[in-house]
């Protein structure tokens, strides 16, 4: 691993509830780890530079899973700064498409059998 | 720092627009994270979760809550399946505080793969159990490390696995191989959609008193 500090992981978790002003709840915005964040907009001057990392990252569809390993954070705090990205329009979210019932669907199921078959 | 890590990644399509995910769990050093290495269109990252459980009640007078965090590391992988649909493949611990992180990390996952060394068939007991009682379909694979080769029977019945849950003999290292794996877990997968008598039609839902 390299020597670099990581926030999150070698700081005390108060550093954590720093960075996201004290929440530990995400509100109305329900993010899966591998729900697809978009930038809608470029980074500002003055922007918290969590929030500026992430609209940097998210160029192009990026799970969140992937930017919280970008970040250096877990995957909760994570959470908590992209939903302050979307509820201000700066992100959009692509969640995963919900099963109509607990098990997937065999329509998805066949597009996952012939992705993988034509690795 | 920002510079490095988007000169290594590979962007997405923009019009992916579905992750999906499947989660290999197993103990460590079983090749986990080869297997998903050898499969994924980015090199393997690490991330973990991190589960807080603060002291609750306002009325505590000692002041100070307790507060205990467990943290979990996990690797994952990439495979971009078509324009729309992105898997995410999970390397995860078995061990026991993982399974706190499940829900919150894993659910709605297609399913899942038991990792199995075969000269440590005990660790994966509790994997095995943890999806059961989940209720998460997977398929059990053995990495071969080389050691003495264990039929099928002897690993069935080692992990009590059973007849209905596919077994399958790996290399981590191979491509080929993990694909296979996970072409026989989404197999398997359909087989039990198929399977599920509460797939079919559904009954029309009571109405509320």
């Amino acid at each position: 691993m390299s020597s670099r500090v990581r926030p999150g992981r070698d700081d005390s978790p108060d550093r954590l509830y720093t960075l996201t002003g004290g929440r530990s709840g995400t509100g109305s915005t329900s993010f899966d780890v591998v729900t697809l964040v978009v930038a809608e907009s470029d980074p500002v001057p003055g922007m918290q530079s969590e929030h500026a990392a992430i609209l940097r990252m998210c160029r192009f569809p990026t799970a969140v899973v992937e930017v919280a390993a970008g970040l250096g954070l877990p995957v909760s705090i994570t959470k908590i700064l992209l939903s302050d990205l979307h509820d201000t329009g700066r992100i959009s979210a692509r969640h995963p498409r919900p099963a109509s019932y607990r098990l997937p669907d065999h329509d998805i199921l066949e597009q996952v059998l012939v992705g993988l078959r034509n690795l | 720092m920002d510079s490095a890590i988007s000169e290594q990644r590979q962007t997405l399509s923009s019009t992916a627009d579905n992750g999906l995910k499947i989660v290999v769990v197993g103990g460590f050093g079983v090749g986990k994270t080869t297997l998903v290495r050898s499969v994924s269109e980015i090199r393997p990252l690490n991330t973990e979760e991190t589960m807080s459980q603060a002291g609750e009640g306002i009325d505590d007078t000692v002041g100070v809550a307790a507060k205990t965090a467990t943290t979990v590391a996990f690797d994952f992988g990439r495979i971009s399946l078509d324009a729309h649909n992105v898997l995410y493949l999970f390397g995860a611990p078995g061990q026991e505080r993982f399974w706190f992180l499940w829900d919150r990390l894993f659910s709605g996952t297609l399913g899942a793969v038991v990792l199995v060394d075969t000269r440590r068939i005990a660790d994966s007991w509790y994997a095995v159990d943890r999806l059961e009682h989940h209720g998460t379909p997977f398929v059990v694979a053995c990495n071969d490390f080389g050691g003495r080769a264990h039929t099928a029977a002897e690993i069935r019945e080692a992990l009590d696995l059973g007849d209905e849950i596919p077994l399958v003999f790996c290399d981590a290292r191979s491509r080929e191989s993990s694909k296979q794996v996970l072409i026989s877990l989404v197999e398997h997968l359909k087989n039990v959609v198929a399977a599920d008598p509460e797939n079919g039609p559904r009954p029309i839902p009571e109405p509320a008193p």
